[in-house]
């Protein structure tokens, strides 16, 4: 093992160490907010490997609720257990999007990104007005939380360190896949479309597999969301859900693999003070904060966009050239 | 039959508004390129702007409208000058930064307007004509169909029979041989983007007096204004119109004889059959790469 991958392993297992001390030494509160954003994480690294093949698609957020839904019913209504009913989620968002390839890769670019929000609007509608099985505008609830031998999953730190296992296992095979031929091929398909067709590249194929694959994990996320809140609802996938992992991805920056990590994470922690900044501050003046939440995200994505077009990731790199160039003057 | 021949009048009501909408949308990603998801906030500022002048302030319903239309416009000048200029070869770029100017916009009305229930602003134009023993049309809808048709046919003059419409639709076609030919990029997307703007808060004023104004009112527009964009054809104004009204009476009929939710989705499943069958829309032609 060279010295570069040896410090990687050793910084990803502090990392690891980390996140297994940390819940011990939060409130209840902040638990809550942990699990949420290792669910996220899942959600926007799987939404990488979809933007690598050049695609935007809008779809996303849906294909988790089809997770989220999938799981929900099986083990509500089937009475299947959690642990086979989160793979299955999996599955079956994967299934939904090997059959969505068909007419969605007709399209390319913009008229994908239209074609994946309407299909996605539509499923999200047909879950509003199949009352049987779906529940209608109130969902699915009461979904029962996952059983294994005398651990209480309704415990938050229990239920963090499950999420913690199932993210960092997926995160490690979309890196895997990310860095073998396939990703490199999806790159191709990206850069190089008519050259990889050339060389007997099936471009069709790998944007649909890509579709496949990233729905597969953001469908356990879906699962792995469901079963902690117990609710499962059409509106916690709207399109408005969608924008936000679009925000995540794209401040973040896409270009590297842990960019949309960083977007996700960094953003995340700065809604939650704002958020709590908000509790205080309404105290004080009677004026409610939490409506400007989204104004602030607005606004700081139009300033990132504008000042660093490669979004947060780049902020590293760009201070490391500043340093060099300092130093060769 | 009193439930058919009211849906028709509604259809062409709802075609109008829809036309409007969706005619803006599509001039601004002609001559500029620019997927503007922030329109439909656009004709929500429009409809906020009759809710705070006309039902608050109690300025005289045609002069809010004038307003309306005003404010609106300048509010979409200045997202072309500040946030679409400079991201002109970078459509993603354009597309993040019109979201993030939606989210601006919904708290700007969030702040302006309260939380609370949607407003409500009573018609300025009292009273309806009973047409037969069937058929009852309030003025105000009949008011809002005339100037939106009227205003179609003022668009449709300016683009097809003035120098300045000939400019906008050259930059369409293709930007730089329009640049080429001395036509200013610059002054020709502030245009569009005006035209844009005044169509949108036009579209806000009229129905402030029949809607619910709120905040997230511009979902909806947006929602529907794609879906009448790609039915139509990208790019092509006349498609649009025709599929603005097309989808009204779709969309009224399904609404009144079945459900509104199955309304929207037969809408987004034409959109994607158009989009696979027919990519280039009714009128839209095919472009060679």
């Amino acid at each position: 093992m060279s010295r570069r991958a040896l410090v990687r392993s050793a910084a990803i297992a502090a990392l690891l160490a980390a996140l297994v001390v940390l819940p011990h030494f939060l409130q209840f509160h902040h638990q809550d907010f942990l699990i949420f954003l290792g669910i996220n994480v899942l959600v926007v690294v799987s939404y990488r490997l979809m933007t690598l093949t050049g695609e935007w698609s809008l779809i996303h957020v849906v294909m988790m609720g089809v997770g989220a839904y999938a799981s929900a019913l099986l083990a509500k209504q089937l009475g299947v257990s959690f642990w086979l009913s989160m793979p299955m989620a999996g599955v079956v968002a994967a299934s939904v999007a090997a059959l969505l390839s068909f007419p969605l890769f007709r399209m390319t670019q913009f008229y994908f990104l239209i074609g994946s929000f309407a299909v996605g609007e539509a499923i999200r509608l047909a879950w509003i007005y199949f009352v049987f099985p779906f529940g209608g505008s109130s969902g699915i609830n009461n979904v029962p939380v996952p059983e294994l031998g005398g651990l209480d999953f309704f415990e938050p730190v229990t239920y963090f360190y499950l999420v913690l296992a199932v993210v960092t296992l997926s995160l490690a095979i979309l890196y895997r896949i990310e860095n073998s031929r396939i990703g490199l091929t999806l790159l191709a398909v990206h850069w190089k479309a008519p050259l990889a067709e050339s060389v007997g590249v099936d471009t069709w194929r790998y944007r649909a597999l890509a579709f496949v694959v990233a729905s597969f994990f953001v469908g356990i996320a879906g699962a792995l969301k469901v079963h902690y809140l117990g609710i499962v609802t059409p509106h916690q996938f709207g399109v408005g859900v969608m924008v936000f992992v679009l925000i995540w991805v794209i401040l973040g920056g896409y270009n590297t693999f842990f960019g949309p990590v960083i977007g996700a994470v960094v953003l995340s922690i700065l809604d939650e003070a704002i958020r709590q900044f908000n509790d205080e501050l309404s105290d004080i003046v009677n004026f409610d904060f939490a409506v400007m939440r989204p104004a602030i995200y607005g606004v700081l994505l139009i300033v990132v966009i504008m000042a660093m077009p490669r979004g947060l990731e780049s902020i590293a790199p760009n201070i490391a050239t500043w340093l060099r160039e300092r130093r060769g003057r | 039959m009193e439930l058919f021949l009211q849906s028709i009048v509604n259809s062409l009501i709802q075609g109008g508004f829809f036309a409007l909408w969706a005619v803006g949308l599509v001039l601004v990603f002609g001559v500029m390129g620019v997927v503007n998801f922030a329109h439909g906030e656009l004709v929500m500022v429009g409809a906020y702007c009759i809710w705070l002048m006309h039902a608050q302030y109690e300025t005289p319903y045609l002069v809010a409208l004038v307003l309306a239309v005003l404010v609106v416009m300048l509010l979409g000048v200045g997202m072309e000058r500040f946030l679409f200029r400079p991201k002109r070869e970078d459509v993603l770029g354009g597309l993040i930064n019109s979201i993030g100017m939606l989210f601006i916009l919904q708290v700007a009305a969030h702040v302006v307007g309260g939380t609370g229930p949607a407003k409500q602003v009573a018609p300025p134009f009292s009273g309806t004509l009973v047409l037969g023993e069937l058929l009852r049309l309030p003025y105000q809808r009949l008011f809002a169909l005339a100037v939106s048709a009227a205003a179609l046919l003022v668009l449709f003059y300016f683009l097809t029979r003035t120098r300045l419409g000939w400019s906008l639709r050259a930059v369409a076609l293709d930007r730089e041989a329009a640049a080429l030919q001395g036509i200013n990029i610059n002054r020709t997307s502030m245009i569009a983007i005006g035209v844009s703007g005044a169509l949108a808060g036009l579209a806000g004023a009229l129905m402030a007096p029949m809607t619910n104004i709120y905040p997230h009112m511009g979902h909806n527009v947006i929602i529907t204004s794609f879906i009448v964009t790609i039915v139509g054809g990208i790019g092509s104004l006349s498609g649009a119109v025709l599929a603005a009204f097309l989808y009204a009476f779709l969309h009224t009929f399904v609404t009144a004889y079945v459900s509104g939710t199955v309304a929207t989705m037969s809408g987004l499943l034409i959109m994607v059959l158009v989009l696979i069958v027919r990519p280039t829309g009714l009128v839209g032609q095919r472009v060679s790469e």
